[in-house]
């Protein structure tokens, strides 16, 4: 250690010992945890024999219990809302980076990208609500509804309520990172391609969509991830038919710490592939150039 | 009809208008909700959507409301707490990951970016296994560390990136014209990190202060987040509403604070 970098060092200090304690230790903890057997009452089983226990493969036991299909269900359902959720804010948050990168008046950029960003510093529990109270059976469209006489519909507790909730509250995670490509851009691209006699739809699909790659890659995974684990907007707009992983591992935690903690694990991993193909892919996209 | 070959923006005038019209539509989108939960904030109604006339009622009731006086207390105080002490761990981690460089500071980036990347839910579950594995008593300061241990990570990024185009010739300069290290420090380095600074802690103060997923595992006290998710979770009532409109109203004001602090830099 010389002396140019003990200072620095130094620096990082409080940084690992708190992320240390307070992010590394819990997370081993768990990991530990999700190889043991639960006991009564919310209590993990001790383990006599060591040898043995992993020997007979037991400490596999919480990971095999996991992909039971009981629960194949709620997987299927999380990734197919993950997925809906993401390809629903690239479609319609493409258009939009477009419209504020390339079409919009430069001058007024600043403001339409300051109200994209606006509502992730509002509170999410208080969007979730606001859209509790407008698809309620009581709520804002079936009073409006009622009020041409027409009878209330059944919007609360769907798959669609919970997708209107997780595409309103990710869709700045899609629409800011687009922009940014799209901003990017070599715009001289398309006036060649243009020249070159090729029409909007084959500028488009040939010209910007490689050229803002990039954005879009970065986009979906800002997306897909927190859909992926939330509990939340499930809970809230989605009622107890809608359960999705993250309200598997919420509920009842307490009692079965081993299980629960393996599955943790799982949606863990899912996404640990996912940032490394993300990883691998921005390294490739450098290597060409 | 030089448009079509000059044209660099990708579309002709009827795609730019459709393009105006679907942002148009998104901007709805994403403002009629908060639009109509601050109208309702202000319904006479108490059941049910229906329009009965304006009334401040409501805000009335939320500021008698004692659970709720006291879980705002808390998830102030709590706010408050981590906010400093994010900022000054985080500040440091920053300023280190910028003298160090790119590999020798990597293990620590690595380290930032987990709390980041692994889904909220994963880290509270984690952190509750951790607190009662060490039969550690849930109350206010485990509520403090989960969220100092979470926000780290966007201080020092945030600072780090502000440090990224700092030019090393004007801390020469400065110790050329006689300044010593603590000179040089305060008088140069730290007036360019400070808005990196102001962003960091308000970003941590905004984490902490609306957190549910991570606090829900670890809370020993009510927060404000916890009160509105147990109410919402039975309905959304007008009360609801009016906490909602006023959080909305705290939110935007400190916006318009922070905006204007780093306008006058």
């Amino acid at each position: 250690m010389n002396r140019r970098t003990w200072i620095p060092r130094l620096q990082l200090l409080p940084t690992w010992l708190v992320l240390g304690l307070f992010f590394l230790a819990p997370m081993f903890i768990m990991l530990g945890i999700s190889f043991r057997e639960k006991g009564p009452a919310g209590t993990i089983r001790p383990v006599e024999n060591v040898k043995q226990y992993v020997a007979q493969g037991k400490f596999l036991h919480n990971y095999r219990e996991s992909i039971d299909p009981i629960y194949a269900g709620v997987y299927w359902r999380s990734l197919w809302v993950a997925v809906a959720t993401t390809a629903i804010c690239l479609l319609v948050g493409y258009p939009v980076a477009y419209y504020i990168a390339i079409v919009a008046n430069p001058r007024r950029k600043n403001l339409l990208l300051a109200m994209v960003a606006i509502p992730f510093w509002t509170s999410f529990l208080v969007r979730m609500g606001a859209w509790k109270l407008i698809l309620g059976t009581q709520g804002v469209l079936n009073t409006m509804l009622g009020g041409v006489g027409m009878s209330p519909l059944d919007l609360l507790y769907t798959p669609g309520a919970v997708l209107t909730g997780l595409v309103y509250g990710e869709l700045p995670f899609m629409i800011l990172p687009l922009y940014a490509s799209l901003e990017k851009m070599d715009r001289s691209l398309l006036e060649a391609a243009a020249d070159l006699g090729a029409g909007a739809r084959q500028r488009f699909r040939r010209v910007t969509i490689p050229q803002t790659m990039p954005g879009i890659v970065a986009g979906v995974i800002l997306v897909f991830i927190p859909a992926a684990g939330q509990f939340v907007v499930s809970d809230i707009l989605g009622g107890s038919k809608g359960a999705l992983v993250g309200n598997i591992i919420q509920e009842g935690f307490q009692r079965n710490k081993p299980l629960k903690s393996a599955i943790a694990f799982e949606l863990t991993l899912v996404v640990g592939l996912m940032l490394a193909a993300y990883g691998w892919y921005v390294r490739s996209r450098k290597a060409e150039g | 009809m030089k448009a079509e070959g000059r044209n660099n923006r990708g579309v002709g005038k009827g795609g730019a208008a459709a393009l105006r019209s679907v942002a148009g539509l998104v901007y709805l989108f994403l403002y009629a909700p908060i639009l109509v939960l601050v109208i309702y904030s202000f319904n006479r109604s108490v059941q049910t959507a229906k329009w009965l006339g304006f009334t401040p009622r409501w805000y009335a009731q939320v500021l008698r409301d004692h659970e709720l006086i006291e879980s705002a207390r808390n998830s102030l105080l709590i706010a408050a707490v981590t906010t400093l002490t994010a900022t000054a761990v985080g500040t440091l981690a920053g300023l280190a990951l910028a003298r160090l460089g790119e590999k020798r500071g990597a293990a620590t980036k690595g380290l930032l970016y987990l709390p980041i990347v692994i889904p909220e839910i994963v880290v509270g579950a984690a952190l509750f296994t951790f607190f009662v594995s060490l039969q550690w008593e849930l109350g206010f300061w485990t509520i403090v560390a989960a969220h100092v241990s979470f926000s780290v990570s966007y201080v020092a990024i945030v600072v780090r990136a502000r440090l990224a185009g700092f030019d090393r010739t004007l801390e020469e300069a400065a110790r050329d014209l006689g300044a010593g290290p603590a000179g040089v420090f305060w008088r140069v380095k730290f007036p360019l990190m400070l808005p990196g600074i102001v962003a960091g802690a308000l970003l941590v103060f905004t984490l902490s202060i609306d957190d549910y997923v991570i606090t829900s595992f670890v809370a020993g006290v009510k927060t404000l987040p916890l009160l509105i998710y147990a109410k919402l979770k039975i309905n959304a009532t007008p009360e609801t509403n009016a906490i909602s409109t006023l959080l909305l109203a705290v939110t935007i004001a400190m916006i318009a604070v922070a905006q204007w602090l780093l306008r006058k830099r």
